[in-house]
């Protein structure tokens, strides 16, 4: 029972060695890219689409619309990363199903990597939504003397990221081994099944909580009408349509 | 008593007491939560998949926190640096 896959060192030549965290995450990169070229392969437009493209399809317009309701703005630029990393996180958390895998995200590396590009990634969206000037003065609202506590807000929520999927995948980990030395029969399994669905919220949580965090940079003033606009169901298409029309 | 022996006993005394205390306030608030946004649901069925997503994440938040505590008692247990240096340490 390891604290981390760090630990578990498959081959070393020198300085040069491979651990069981990079093959996992390999594996699981080889996963995606094979499935996403082979599934995008033969696009059709016709009535007529292979179960790959529909597989894919349903995935893009879902996080299309969850970043589209979360950030209350066109998804198109942060489809790419949102996207990519919550099927990062939701694949190597479903691949548990499968014996001898051990997901990356047991492993606090692969989650602090993830959660520095977050860490990258708002200041990249804010300054190209906003200009570097418009990004650095929401760092002074509402006095110059909250900057301290932005920067430590930054940090801290890294951190918290990085931890709390570590903390659920390493968790579901060890209460699945320690049940299978006390109750090996049947009641692991059922942990093991509520250890899949937790790494799924888990992995919509961290895309959810990314696209907070770069949405709230990349919108610092503009957004505070429509919080108090009510929102009429007919209307909502409409509304939203002239929305996007405002944008930049 | 020497230092291996105190660092074991207090590594381990302090594990369980940080997770049995750390995880009293999340369950408090994860309650408190689930009630609130039960009883909003109940009044604005319209608007259940926006607060059950809020809930979601609201949760995730709070189990965190818990969380934070499991990974301490972990470190405690597994991977505690003053064990590893008593350990080290020739004639610990």
């Amino acid at each position: 029972m390891e604290l981390s896959l760090d630990n578990l060192v498959l081959w070393q030549r020198g300085p040069v060695l491979l651990n069981a965290t990079m093959l996992y995450t390999w594996i699981v990169m080889v996963l995606l890219v094979a499935g996403s070229w082979l599934g995008t392969r033969k696009l059709s437009t016709g009535a007529q689409i292979s179960p790959w493209q529909n597989l894919l399809e349903v995935l893009v317009a879902g996080v299309r619309e969850q970043i589209r309701q979360i950030s209350q703005q066109d998804p198109g630029p942060y489809l790419p990363f949102i996207g990519t990393l919550f099927v990062f996180i939701s694949v190597s958390n479903l691949l548990t199903i499968f014996p001898g895998y051990h997901p990356p995200t047991y492993s606090l590396s692969t989650t602090a990597a993830l959660a520095l590009c977050v860490l990258a990634a708002v200041p990249c969206f804010g300054i190209a939504r906003q200009g570097l000037g418009g990004y650095l003065s929401h760092y002074l609202k509402p006095t110059v003397l909250m900057l301290p506590f932005h920067i430590l807000s930054e940090l801290t929520r890294t951190l918290a990221l990085a931890v709390r999927l570590f903390g659920n995948v390493m968790s579901g980990a060890m209460i699945g081994a320690i049940l299978l030395a006390v109750v090996p029969l049947f009641f692991p399994l059922i942990m093991q099944l509520l250890e899949l669905l937790i790494g799924q919220v888990q992995a919509f949580i961290f895309a959810v909580l990314a696209t907070v965090y770069i949405a709230s940079a990349a919108q610092a003033h503009e957004e505070k009408r429509e919080v108090i606009l009510p929102r009429p169901n007919t209307q909502e298409q409409g509304s939203q349509k002239s929305q996007e029309d405002t944008e930049p | 008593m020497n230092a291996v022996t105190i660092i074991g006993t207090v590594s381990i005394i302090v594990a369980g007491l940080t997770i049995t205390l750390g995880s009293i306030a999340p369950a408090l608030a994860q309650g408190r939560a689930i009630t609130q946004a039960l009883a909003a649901m109940a009044q604005q069925p319209d608007e259940a998949a926006t607060i059950a997503r809020t809930l979601f994440v609201g949760l995730a938040m709070i189990e965190s926190l818990a969380i934070y505590c499991l990974v301490v008692a972990m470190i405690l247990i597994f991977a505690n640096p003053f064990w590893n240096y008593v350990i080290a340490k020739p004639g610990g």
